[in-house]
């Protein structure tokens, strides 16, 4: 008898196991958004001499998507801090940077692709909430 | 890359106030190596002229490179040579008015005593046009020159507004590095930095660390550049690095302050701030005394 209640009691933890291993697969993209968060998409434009937002709130630990275009000329973007930059942005076509905040605070990012005159002044902050 | 900053108890000892003066390289080094001696000799970098600005922060905008070139001309002993490490002219959209600045800018130097004067571009010459106009007026916008001693580099991390060599210079300077021995005496003349000194700002050059790479086993290379409007040494590794000031207006200490924006004009002591350096060359040390002077004196 105690042979076959170790025996019921393994196949119960075995039939658990496998449920809770399955689970991700069954509950599919859901299921995988609470263990990890979910990227935030942030769309904006820039222009010479302008980006759209001016500052960019996001929270540590979430990553992030901008998604920008630009409107005249080609133009850079970057946010140096995280060592996220888009190669180029082309007028008429977004460009994603992907990056994840690993720590709060105020960061700059720029135009990093010489625009004209005030390209200098091409720039905004993201801040990186807790 | 391989970063370590100068000592500044080192630094201020060798600086002074006023006229500074830096020693740069690796003195005695040379000799003990039992190389041949050759001439010493000077030159002048001048950076960032913005010839076409206009602002607050320079009310004579059009009258400072004049006032510099006066000064250089009354140095003496002359010096070999002459070079503008960019931003010669201030950028504009118009090509035919980036022509009017490159031609105006060409004829107030021409007034230099020193005839050997050598141009690279900076990106408000060359960014908007991938260096077309500038190299109509002034050449190339990368090459190299022997002087007594020194192979002199002139690279261009400017014609590519992303501020990038490029793979195709980047061969181009390999393949000039690899016919020269590794204790040869080198000079980089460029207009960003090469490393990162500031990338918040765009201080920076996207694959400049490719090229310091390339210089890392060469004894003796040092770097000259512009771009950010002040005085500054970095050392990466052995390849000390060398900021000039600018005849325009000065920019704050790199990362200093949210914005890179233009340091106020002071009417109490105009053009402060503003200035250009002297090199005297000492090859056969492997010396570089630099001598900062400013664009009027008393500033």
């Amino acid at each position: 008898m105690t042979t076959c209640a170790a025996v019921t009691w393994t196949r119960r933890r075995w039939l658990k196991a496998v449920v809770a291993a399955a689970a991700p697969a069954a509950l599919g993209p859901a299921y995988r958004a609470a263990a990890a968060p979910r990227e935030v998409v942030i769309k904006m434009t820039v222009k010479r001499f302008e980006f759209s937002r001016k500052t960019i709130v996001v929270k540590k630990g979430v990553p992030v998507v901008i998604e920008i275009t630009s409107l005249d000329v080609p133009h850079g973007f970057a946010v140096p801090d995280f060592h996220a930059r888009a190669e180029i942005v082309l007028p008429g076509k977004a460009t994603q940077v992907r990056f994840t905040p690993d720590k709060t605070g105020e960061f700059p990012f720029l135009c990093d692709i010489f625009c004209g005159d005030k390209h200098e002044e091409l720039e905004g902050r993201l801040i990186v909430r807790a | 890359m391989i970063r370590s900053k100068i000592d500044r108890r080192k630094f201020l000892k060798l600086a002074g106030v006023g006229g500074a003066v830096f020693a740069s390289g690796l003195p005695g080094w040379a000799e003990a190596q039992g190389m041949a001696k050759t001439d010493d000799f000077l030159w002048v970098q001048l950076s960032d002229t913005h010839w076409g600005f206009q602002g607050p922060p320079n009310p004579d905008a059009g009258g400072t490179l004049q006032k510099a070139v006066a000064a250089v001309n009354e140095l003496s002993p002359v010096p070999d040579f002459v070079i503008f490490t960019g931003d010669l002219t201030h950028t504009t959209d118009d090509p035919q008015e980036r022509r009017r600045r490159l031609t105006q800018f060409k004829e107030i130097v021409a007034a230099l005593k020193v005839k050997d004067v050598k141009f690279i571009p900076g990106e408000h010459d060359a960014s908007l046009d991938r260096g077309k106009a500038y190299s109509e007026f002034f050449g190339p916008t990368h090459y190299t020159f022997d002087h007594k001693g020194v192979h002199f580099i002139v690279l261009d991390n400017v014609s590519d507004p992303a501020a990038a060599l490029g793979d195709e210079q980047l061969a181009w300077f390999k393949a000039d590095l690899a016919r020269l021995d590794k204790d040869a005496r080198i000079v980089v003349f460029t207009h960003r930095p090469l490393f990162d000194l500031a990338p918040q700002w765009d201080w920076a050059t996207r694959d400049g660390a490719k090229a310091i790479e390339m210089l890392m086993s060469f004894k003796n290379a040092t770097v000259f550049y512009g771009h950010i409007h002040q005085e500054h040494h970095h050392a990466t590794g052995h390849i000390q690095h060398h900021a000039a000031k600018s005849l325009i207006f000065p920019l704050p200490a790199p990362g200093s302050q949210p914005k890179r924006a233009p340091l106020a004009w002071n009417p109490a002591q105009p053009y402060s701030g503003l200035g250009f350096r002297q090199v005297g060359a000492k090859p056969a040390a492997n010396r570089f005394d630099l001598t900062e002077f400013p664009v009027v004196k008393n500033t």
